[in-house]
This record gives C-alpha cells, structure tokens and sequence, in this order.
C-alpha cells in the first residue's frame, strides 16, 4: 500500500486519508453578482488534468488536518505535500 | 427498572488475554478519565494552568500529574487522569483553558487503554501498522494515530525497548481489536515440542 507524508505526522497509509478535490479554487470575490451559470462553474466545474495537480487531501484516520498535495493523476505519485498557509509549490 | 451495571467491553475477552505468554501479553488498563483539549497557542501560561506542558511536536505524549497529555494535532490533545473523575477532569481543564480561548471537552467514554508488553509486541503490531516501531524511532514518549488493523488506533510507546506500549480504541472497535491482536499473537503463543 502506498504511503501518503501527512504535513504534520509524517508517512501514514493511504486508507487513512480521503480526498477533498482541486486545491486552489478560490471564492468568488463577489459572490452576489454572479450568475447561475457562474455559479455553477464555481461549485461544480473542475479541471480534469493528466498530470501533476493540486490537490486537499484529509489525514482523516490521524490528525484530522486538511492538507494540499501535487499528485500525478496518471502515476498516483505525490510529489510533494505542503501545509494550507503554504503557497502552491512550483513544479517543474 | 433494571438495574444497570457498568461492565468493561473486552470482559469477555479476559480469559484469552491472561493465557497468553509472557513474550505478547495483553492486558486491559482500568476506565480512566480523558478530556479533548483545543487550544491555539500553546505557552508557559497554557502549562502553568494546565499543570503540564501540552507536547507541542508531533505524535509525541508527555506524562502529566497522574495521567498522560498525548499530541493528537497541531491545536488538540487528549488528557487522561486517574485520579479525577471524568466531570471533574473537563471542568478543570476546560476553566484552565477557557480564558487563553481554548475549550474542552470529556471524551472519557469514547476509548478505552490496552497494555501491550513483551518481546514480540512489536511483530504483533507490525502486522497491522506501517508506522516504523522500532525503539530508534518510537522510543519512550512517542505516539501514533493511526489505523491498526481496520481500527483506528492511539498508540503510545511506555518504553526505550520497544516493549511496552498502550493502544488507545474506541470501545465500539474493542472487540474487534482484541479478537485481531489474539490472531495476530497466535504465532507467538505456542512452544514447538520436539
């Protein structure tokens, strides 16, 4: 089984955590003027990258800590874990 | 009305655990009291009111007064007593805590302690746990949330040697973890006969 770094406990077993979906979507800086249409592509709408991509991951069966994570979506490798406050890393 | 009578859950499992040897013994540790602590910032102030200085590394435990404090993330602890009753465990730490914002909360009925020691604990352990056990790495003072078998577990190390630690369930897992770790010890149980 693969083993997933928690920010904050270190290597933990995959089951222990669940996914949380794209990092990095931000809120609407004015969420009353949107559209139906806009609104749904901000709750709904999200990339479908082959790749590297970010993305929340919770250590549920541990600390409970959301977390982002780059993961390859074709390979399931994470190269890298980073911390909510963190900046999204640069990749190369 | 019935008359309700407090019963441990893994009394049916006492049996089992007193035949095994010496080198896997399992024991149940009594009902203890135990508060959820969250708290921001963790300085000298938090200890002195506390009584004990909350672990702020990670997936480690201190011993407090007549209990343990165990890291369980970067703004949450569990405090155990033995000496206190659960109600008089959270108001204490709960008014400790409430004017630095924090809160608390009495957890005492949501785990229960097993005491592993021997010399195979951590083979039996292994079994069921990818976190790297050996004494090197999980000495004295080091704790672990994570999953043993299919139970999510609290593991805290006693000792230097790697062979005494407690596994923290939750009483609705217990039966399951006692019947897991009589499985996982079975290998350890007899002596060959020639």
């Amino acid at each position: 089984m693969q083993l997933i770094e928690c920010p904050w406990c270190g290597p933990r077993e995959e089951v222990e955590f669940s996914y949380g979906g794209q990092a990095h979507v931000p809120y609407p800086d004015d969420p009353g003027g949107l559209s139906d249409e806009e609104w749904a592509h901000y709750v709904f709408f999200r990339d479908n990258t082959k790749g590297r991509f970010a993305e929340r991951w919770n250590h549920s069966i541990g600390c409970r800590r959301w977390f982002n994570a780059i993961r390859d979506t074709a390979t399931y490798r994470f190269e890298r874990v980073y911390r909510l406050d963190d900046p999204k890393p640069v990749t190369p | 009305m019935a008359e309700l009578l407090r019963t441990h859950p893994l009394e049916a499992w006492t049996t089992a655990f007193e035949r095994l040897p010496d080198t896997v013994g399992i024991a149940v540790e009594p009902f203890v009291a135990m508060a959820d602590v969250r708290l921001g910032t963790v300085d000298s102030e938090a200890g002195t009111r506390l009584g004990v200085d909350l672990p702020t590394e990670a997936n480690t435990w201190v011993p407090a007064e007549a209990g343990r404090a165990v890291w369980l993330g970067p703004d949450e602890w569990l405090l155990s007593s033995t000496t206190e009753a659960p109600e008089e465990l959270e108001a204490r730490v709960r008014a400790a805590v409430l004017p630095l914002g924090g809160s608390a909360t009495d957890v005492s009925a949501q785990r229960i302690g097993l005491r592993l020691t021997g010399a195979r604990v951590r083979d039996v352990l292994a079994k069921g746990c990818s976190v790297d056990l050996h004494p090197r790495v999980f000495g004295r003072g080091s704790s672990a949330q994570t999953t043993l078998g299919q139970a999510g577990v609290v593991l805290l190390s006693l000792s230097d040697t790697g062979e005494d630690h407690v596994v923290l369930v939750r009483s609705s897992f217990a039966g399951y973890l006692a019947d897991w770790l009589l499985d996982a010890a079975l290998e350890f149980t007899h002596t060959p006969t020639r």
